[in-house]
């Protein structure tokens, strides 16, 4: 998967499942502050990051992952890891 | 001087209509909500009878972070909560401003329970659960969501007693009220209807088996009767104290008078009629009337052998001598469930309002105990200032309200 799938693919299900505004999705979006992403969302991220690209995210890994480009680079890094 | 609470909003959302102006429509005209439901006899049912209620689409109408907590039940729950509220001239800048409650009846969550399963059986790791299971699968899932939603800051539970739980939930919104504890409660009832949900009741072989005419299967009191038809949906009302209402201009459907209780304390499945009457003249003794005063009795009866008999035999005891109406609107609705306590004070308000007592439909052949009631198998014009709507449940927990014309 290269890297501009894996950012149509995240796009397309924070957009549609996660309901975050589309016109904030850019690569220095705070995930938190700018997208307004919750624990509890993180929750439903995980089942959709699973169904989409075939990994579990272990919640330990995504302490440095702040912007949406961090999050690009760590599924990035898992798909490259399988 | 006692407080007294009156009804300021009602919501439905249920097998007969969406809106208070639909169900009434249909109680009025004799309408039958049942159908079959394939996927039950797939699932393995005996019985494939339902009420079929229309799944409300949320959304566009909710945020995602209030909805994903919603089950099947708390939907229906939700949608009959904005028309209370509408009805009721309360809006989120009041609920902001004032402290509301919620007593709602729920008795079960079983698809979010049995969906939950199913993922962990198939991944083996909770993780993939989302953030909404846990929300959806508690017994509380609608007090807790609802209370959520629409910003409750007063007393927030659940109440779980079987197919009384509608019931229970207004009559203790009632006392809180009555008892100077709150000034306005939101109470009601919801009951999910997706195929999960009933299995294990069918398992009893309570369900009617009249499959080929589905608007006949539910013929409460008849003589030919063979099982109740399980249905759901959502009810709500706003209960509030008089002055409180006075003072906002709200517009007053009727007054809550009365509520009676008792338990069986017998057999967890067959009822009582001893428990049945206790609760009926509870009711009336805490509205400070006689049985003659009542003009028109809802039935809990749900169309079992067993069950309509018994409360046949107790409406007869309390009220064989003044003979007021009596009807289930379960004829049209099927057994609601842990909604029906609730709901049925709408149906039976909704009549008071407009002058008929509801028919109870499939009513063709009395038996030995249903040919001493007063039964209204047609639609009958009537005044009604005083109703009482009973609730049974499993395990001889019992309810009864008197609800007052509001002159």
């Amino acid at each position: 998967m290269t890297r501009k799938e894996i950012e149509a693919t995240v796009k397309k299900f924070l957009v549609e499942e996660i309901e975050v505004d589309e016109k904030n999705i850019v690569p220095e979006a705070l995930l938190k502050d700018d997208l307004g992403i919750d624990s509890l969302d993180f929750v439903d991220i995980v089942v959709v990051v699973e169904r989409s690209f075939g990994f579990k995210i272990k919640p330990e890994e995504m302490a440095d992952v702040r912007t949406l480009s961090h999050f690009y680079d760590y599924i990035e890094t898992k798909i490259g890891d399988k | 001087m006692s407080r007294r609470v009156v009804i300021t909003g009602m919501g439905i959302y249920s097998c007969i209509g969406k809106n208070l102006e639909e169900v009434k429509r249909s109680l009025y005209e004799g309408k039958s909500g049942i159908s079959v439901d394939p996927m039950r006899k797939a699932y393995g049912y005996r019985s494939p009878l339902t009420g079929v209620v229309e799944r409300p689409q949320l959304k566009g109408m909710l945020d995602r972070r209030l909805r994903v907590g919603l089950a099947e039940e708390g939907e229906y729950a939700y949608m009959a909560t904005l028309e209370a509220l509408r009805t009721a001239g309360i809006d989120i800048d009041y609920l902001d401003k004032n402290e509301v409650g919620i007593f709602y009846g729920n008795d079960s969550s079983a698809k979010a329970v049995i969906d939950a399963h199913s993922v962990v059986v198939e991944k083996r790791d909770t993780a993939l659960l989302g953030s909404g299971a846990i929300f959806q699968s508690m017994n509380s899932t609608i007090t807790m969501n609802l209370s959520t939603i629409f910003k409750l800051r007063g007393v927030n539970m659940t109440i779980s007693a079987a197919c009384a739980s509608g019931s229970h939930a207004i009559g203790l919104g009632y006392l809180f009220i009555r008892q100077g504890l709150q000034d306005v409660v939101l109470c009601g009832g919801a009951q999910e209807t997706n195929h999960y949900s009933m299995g294990s009741f069918d398992a009893l072989s309570a369900f009617s088996m009249r499959v080929d005419e589905p608007a006949k299967a539910s013929r409460p009191f008849d003589a030919g009767r063979d099982g109740l038809v399980p249905s759901g949906g959502g009810a709500s009302l706003i209960l509030e104290e008089y002055d409180h209402a006075l003072k906002r201009g709200a517009t007053i459907y009727a007054e809550v008078t009365g509520y009676g209780f008792s338990s069986n304390g017998a057999h967890i499945s067959q009822p009582s009629n001893a428990g049945c009457a206790v609760a009926m003249e509870r009711a009336l003794a805490d509205a400070g009337i006689a049985a003659a005063d009542i003009d028109y009795v809802n039935a809990h009866a749900t169309s079992t052998p067993q069950g309509d008999m018994s409360e046949a035999v107790a409406i007869d005891c309390v009220f064989g001598a003044s003979r007021p109406l009596i009807s289930s609107t379960k004829s049209m609705t099927g057994h609601e469930c842990w909604m029906a306590g609730a709901s049925e004070i709408i149906y039976s308000t909704l009549m008071m309002q407009s002058s008929f007592v509801a028919p109870n439909i499939n009513f063709e052949n009395p038996d030995e105990y249903s040919c001493k009631l007063n039964i209204a198998a047609k639609t009958v014009e009537k005044n009604i200032d005083l109703l009482l709507s009973n609730s049974f449940g499993f395990g001889g927990t019992n309810s009864a309200l008197v609800v007052k014309k509001y002159k």
